[in-house]
Parts: structure tokens; sequence; C-alpha cells
């Protein structure tokens, strides 16, 4: 282990869906206190890219790094240390917030009891709704609580996929300043999203997925 | 560490169970002799269909809310959690069947002991379904007619675990005793158990890319 420093790299990444290729030669080093701003158009890759900074998907060359060591050398500890809100919310519509946030931590081996729990949903303005089941939540609701256990896993690393998504006004801006908060903390966050995000005063760094030429081609 | 969630709907495969097994006699008449000739068979075939039945729930509910991949991106490595589907499976289908399976016994004229085989062959033999059908359920994952498909892959992975269970009622109502039968199974199950949650493990991740 060269470095145990919280920094997530990845070098000369290709990605390619079937015969396509989405981008190649990618690289970038993120470290504690720093945001990564993904943009491109639709289809560009950017959920792929993420996906695979998850170790969910395995690029087709190159490699993806946490705190130096390749990413399926390291995923206990890095599954542990990372977060992530794709596009689905991965909360069960028959439980309730609570429920869901319980369960999420017991399968990621933490404990979480029910205060604890309560807090964060307050926290992100569920407070009405902690014991209904998330059947009947509406899709922005059900988004804070996907939101809620991010807060909930106490990750270093969040990589967020479109998370502004279904927030409204307020939701958004509180997203804002849990980002905020997270990276001056010393945490750090990947995130794509098509909105305006406004995340003055934080480290922000910004890549772009796609080619420009095929951007301008496209359009 | 899973639970099971929805009552409505895990009870659809014993109910199918139960009515499968219970069309036979209806069928063919009650003849005692051709009745316990065919029990044994019609009770694990209609075994075997239930277990298919409820299997593409077993991981398709999760793929499509994202908490499969939150599952996924635990600490815990993925096979603990294919086993651990393999288990909430059988808790949730294999024990109901066993319960309910001397009443069906009954319908088929099978003697007290033949019964008890049964019992214990179902016993051993349904966790092997639960857990070759978890690696089916994670191959198909998010394809479409998924079931179909599941069917076709995972019924000839069926056919040593019926011959054997069957078999042993049938030996065990012939009075040779069922022990061969029965240690056959048992060596099926150790097998699977080892194999099987690699297996789905691997397939998860492929079906999850």
């Amino acid at each position: 282990m060269s470095e145990s420093v919280a920094t997530l790299s990845f070098h000369d990444l290709r990605c390619t869906r079937g015969e396509r290729e989405l981008f190649s030669g990618m690289n970038f080093t993120l470290q504690g206190g720093e945001a990564l701003l993904i943009q491109g158009g639709n289809g560009q890759g950017k959920t792929s890219l993420l996906r695979l900074l998850t170790g969910l998907s395995q690029p087709a060359e190159g490699e993806v790094r946490w705190r130096g060591v390749k990413l399926d050398k390291t995923s206990e500890t890095y599954h542990r240390e990372m977060a992530y809100i794709g596009h689905l919310n991965g909360i069960k519509d028959d439980l309730t917030p609570i429920e869901n946030l319980r369960l999420a931590s017991q399968l990621a081996g933490r404990t979480l009891n029910e205060t604890q729990a309560e807090e964060r949903l307050v926290q992100l303005g569920l407070g009405r709704c902690l014991d209904l089941p998330c059947r009947v939540l509406s899709f922005g609701q059900r988004r804070r609580v996907a939101l809620a256990s991010l807060l909930c896993s106490n990750a270093l690393l969040w990589i967020l996929d479109e998370p502004l998504t279904g927030l409204d006004v307020h939701g958004v801006a509180l997203l804002e300043n849990l980002l905020k908060a997270h990276i001056d903390g010393g945490g750090m966050a990947v995130l794509t999203t098509h909105q305006p995000i406004s995340l003055e005063g934080s480290n922000i760094r910004t890549l772009h997925v796609g080619s420009p030429a095929q951007t301008s081609l496209a359009s | 560490m899973l639970a099971a969630r929805r009552r409505g709907d895990w009870l659809t495969s014993q109910f199918f169970f139960v009515m499968v097994a219970s069309m036979f006699p209806l069928g063919i008449g009650p003849d005692p002799v051709t009745l316990k000739l065919i029990g044994p068979g019609v009770v694990w075939v209609s075994a075997l269909l239930a277990s298919l039945l409820s299997l593409p729930r077993l991981l398709a509910e999760d793929y499509r809310d994202g908490s499969l991949e939150q599952m996924l991106l635990t600490p815990q490595p993925p096979v603990l959690l294919a086993l651990g589907k393999s288990l909430a499976h059988w808790l949730i289908y294999g024990i109901p069947l066993l319960i309910i399976s001397p009443i069906l016994g009954i319908q088929f004229a099978l003697p007290a002991e033949a019964i008890a085989v049964l019992m214990l062959s179902l016993l051993i033999g349904t966790p092997i379904l639960s857990l070759l059908g978890s690696v089916g359920a994670a191959l198909t994952l998010g394809l479409r007619g998924s079931g179909v498909l599941l069917t076709l892959l995972i019924l000839p992975l069926y056919v040593p675990v019926l011959i054997f269970g069957a078999g042993a009622v049938d030996a065990a109502m012939a009075g040779t005793g069922a022990e061969s039968h029965l240690s056959l199974l048992g060596a099926i199950l150790v097998l699977t158990l080892l194999v099987a949650p690699w297996i789905a493990a691997a397939a998860l991740k492929v079906s999850i890319e």
C-alpha cells in the first residue's frame, strides 16, 4: 500500500457498450475535501462512469483505485467507505422509511437505532411520514429517504447519480447544504446533474464525458 | 438479515402446490393402489413446480427497486448475499411445503412410514431446489420472459433431486429401506451448498452490469 490517504483515482479508463466506445483515456484523481461534477449530454456515459467507480461494472481498460489500491482488491474497505445512489432509490416499498434505513444499515454491518434513524429523516423533512410505507410516498419523498440513508452510512465518498431529480426547491437547497457540509468536513463526492447546483465556496472540479466533437456533431 | 416482506405473495406457491397435487386423485379416480403408486412422484413434481413459481420473485423485486445494487455494494461478500437469498427462499417456500406435505400424503393413501420418509426427503430436497433456483434466478435477472427461461434452465437440474426424492418414498413402501436414496440426496445437498452460492454470486455480478 503506497498511500493510505483517502483518494479515488482512475487511470486510462475506457468504457464500451457493445460495439460502441463511450469514452477512453479518462484520468482523474479526487482527494478529501473535493467534489467532482461530471458533465455530459444524455447517453455520453455519465452513469456508466459512475457505475465503474462504484465497482458495479468493470472497465474495458484501465483501472479505478481507492487509496492507491485497485478496486477489486480492496472492495470490502471501499464499500464500507463509499455510498452510492443511482437512478433507483434502493428502498423497499413495503417498509416504512425508518425500517428502510435500519435494514440498509444492518446489511452494511452497522447498527442504527430508531431514534438515530428518526433524526436523519426529520433532518430531511420527512417528519410527517415516518410510519407510512414508502409505497404511498411521492417520488421526491422517496428520493429523500434514499438521501437519509446516505447520511446514515457515514461514508467518506458519496457517489450520486442525478441526485436532484424529483427534489423540490427546498430539497435541492437541503442537498446543497448537505454536500457542502460533507465536502468541507473532508469528505468526497462524485455527482452528475443536469440541473444547476450551487456549491460555492467548496472545492469543485468538473469533468466532461464524451468527446466535444461528438457532442457538437450531435447538436 | 433478509425478512419475508409480503404476506399474500408467498402463499400463492403453497396453494399451487396443494392444488396441483390434489388434481391427480380427482383426475385418476379414487383407487388406493394406483394412488399409492403415483403419490410420491406427484407430490415431488408439485413441489418442483411450486418452487419454480416462487423463484422469479426471489431477486426480481430487489433488482427493480435498486436494493440489489445496494446489497452488492455492502462490505459483505456477494456469496453471502446469494446464500442468504436461498435461505430466505427456503424459509418461506420450503418449510410451509413440508408442513402441508403429510396432508397430501394422506390424500394419496400413503402409509404412515412412507409419509415420514416423504417429509424427510422433502426436508433434504427442498433446500437443494432453493439453492439451484437462486442460480437460475440470478442468471435470468432483468431478461424479458425470464420466467420461461428460468424453467427451461432449472428443471433439468432438478431431475436428480426428483429421482432420489420420489425414489426414497417408493423404496420405503417397497420395504427396501430409503437410506441409500436419502444419503444420495444429502450428498447432492452438500455439493450444491458448496457450489451454488458462488455461481449465483458470479451470475448476479454479470446481471447487474
